[in-house]
């Protein structure tokens, strides 16, 4: 069985987000081979999910369209699993087992939402931020529609503006951090915070959108669906009807393939030099995984690492100016948005923490360690394995991340042993002489 | 106008956009994506394919993500399977 073919690249990229996308095409744009590999159906990643027509923001149409001038290989649906030897992905598109060979490879696999458990929080109609964003950009219809937008980021706002825009009614956006915090963001020229809010409101279009920092969702209520929240604002309760509550705590890396290739990590980040290498030969890194910076650290990351993989250093070089800039967000974003301690006691021993296995709060405390904690109650070990309840229980007990093991997602069985037979007509040839 | 696309769901058809994911077309059918392990409705949460929440049966494949499926013509879901 031919698995779709094995097929050689010079560049990989996993990922088609901002700094996929600009990795891919600046190395393409050198004469490059290159793949791109993506789990979502179009290109785009999250921020610019959907391909370059329904882009909303210019840089993304521009981007696509060099993109697609240069027409890296794209595999859409697509997503990688394991590395079964060095220089050679596993990949499953829906149940179609791929093998891709590279000689460089760049990981731009991105952030997801941190979420934090609160009571109520597993009801249907609890979104993500970025995830009912990401709902909607599929199809669901939000027009008068009440969404209680909250957690923590920068997201607020824009998935707020997004959702105003598609005609939903925003009672109110609450946002986990203080005033404090939020005036050391980068806007510390400008004396009142109070005025910031509302400059960004304005500019995003959020007028009248009530803004609260100091606050956050204390219960998602409903029976079988979301029917109000309550949350803390200035320390008073508050509870608040809605259709849609969207919550997530600013963001997480995907640094699992990463961990799996042995890339070392800091901080949960990979850790890169300037031409965004990573620990491991011909492995390159790009975008949210070196440190939640927004899409203009993401594009330049891509480039950089794009222009590196494909052999031309001195056009890399000339973009560290702009990049050792833009990283200057990183660490303000994340002063700016760390979780407060009061997010830690949210939870009710009855809480579930992992959605996957529904272990609860009560269940998962008192142990030593994620791992401790996995033996026994099997939580991080459902389907997600881990990437919800992961961060939660990093935050919540202070735990290190469990570890990565293959395959990074669950796989068929029939891609994994349809890959063992492929390495067995490798080395039967290699021994065979052939190479 | 976008063409539609007609799918079912739980045996009820469904028409949408296309564009549209599974796990969106799932909520306007009014169904539930899935019961957890201590049978608990769920809902899409991250939609964007790591929480497995929308997980459904598409076309007699289990444990689909709904959320990264663009819907087609014809396609048969089910939920709770």
């Amino acid at each position: 069985m031919t698995s779709a073919g094995r097929e050689q690249f010079d560049v990989i990229v996993v990922g088609a987000g901002p700094a996929g996308i600009a990795a891919a095409t600046r190395a393409a744009e050198c004469g490059a081979r290159v793949a791109v590999v993506d789990d979502n159906p179009a290109l785009g990643g999250q921020i610019w999910r959907g391909g370059a027509e329904k882009a909303e923001d210019m840089q993304a149409r521009e981007w696509m369209n060099r993109f697609q001038k240069v027409g890296p290989r794209l595999f859409p649906g697509t997503r990688v699993i394991g590395q079964q030897q060095s220089g050679m992905l596993l990949a499953e598109e829906r149940d179609v087992p791929r093998t891709l060979r590279y000689r460089t490879l760049i990981l731009a696999t991105g952030a997801r939402e941190r979420f934090l458990p609160f009571p109520g929080w597993t009801l249907p109609n609890v979104m993500g931020a970025g995830g009912l964003q990401a709902l909607v950009k599929s199809g669901l219809p939000i027009h008068e529609k009440r969404v209680v937008v909250a957690g923590s980021g920068p997201l607020l706002l824009a998935v707020a503006a997004y959702l105003r825009r598609h005609g939903a009614e925003i009672p109110l956006i609450c946002e986990q951090t203080s005033w404090t915090r939020l005036a050391g963001f980068g806007f510390s020229l400008i004396s009142h915070p109070g005025k910031i809010a509302q400059g960004l409101k304005l500019k995003l279009g959020l007028g009248f959108v009530p803004f609260a920092a100091n606050c956050w969702p204390l219960a998602a209520q409903g029976f079988d669906r979301l029917e109000s929240v309550l949350v803390s604002r200035n320390g008073e309760k508050q509870e608040i009807a809605c259709d849609y509550l969207a919550c997530g705590f600013h963001l997480v890396p995907n640094n699992e393939l990463a961990a799996l290739l042995g890339c070392e990590l800091r901080g949960g980040f990979v850790a890169v030099d300037d031409f965004l290498r990573t620990s491991v030969p011909a492995v390159y890194c790009a975008g949210e995984l070196t440190g939640i910076g927004g899409v203009e650290l993401a594009v330049v990351e891509g480039e950089i690492a794009g222009l590196a993989a494909a052999g031309d250093e001195s056009a890399a070089r000339a973009l560290f100016g702009n990049h050792r800039k833009l990283q200057k967000f990183v660490s303000s974003l994340a002063r700016a948005f760390a979780p407060r301690e009061e997010l830690k006691s949210l939870s009710s021993p009855e809480t579930i923490v992992c959605r996957c296995e529904d272990v609860t709060f009560a269940r998962m405390g008192g142990h030593a360690s994620s791992r401790a904690a996995k033996l026994h109650t099997r939580c991080g070990m459902g389907p997600c394995q881990g990437r919800v309840c992961g961060p939660a229980m990093e935050f919540l007990f202070s735990w290190e991340a469990a570890s990565v093991r293959p395959p990074v997602f669950p796989a068929r069985v029939a891609s994994l042993s349809g890959m063992e037979t492929e390495l067995e007509v490798e080395s039967d040839r290699t021994t065979g002489g052939t190479r | 106008m976008s063409e539609q696309i007609t799918l079912t769901v739980n045996g009820i058809q469904v028409s949408v956009p296309r564009g549209t994911t599974v796990a969106v077309a799932v909520l306007l059918a009014g169904a539930i994506c899935r019961h957890s392990v201590t049978d608990e409705p769920r809902a899409p949460l991250c939609g964007m394919g790591v929480c497995y929440e929308c997980r459904v049966k598409i076309d007699d494949v289990s444990h689909c993500r709904g959320c990264q499926t663009l819907c087609e013509h014809g396609m048969n879901v089910r939920t709770d399977d």
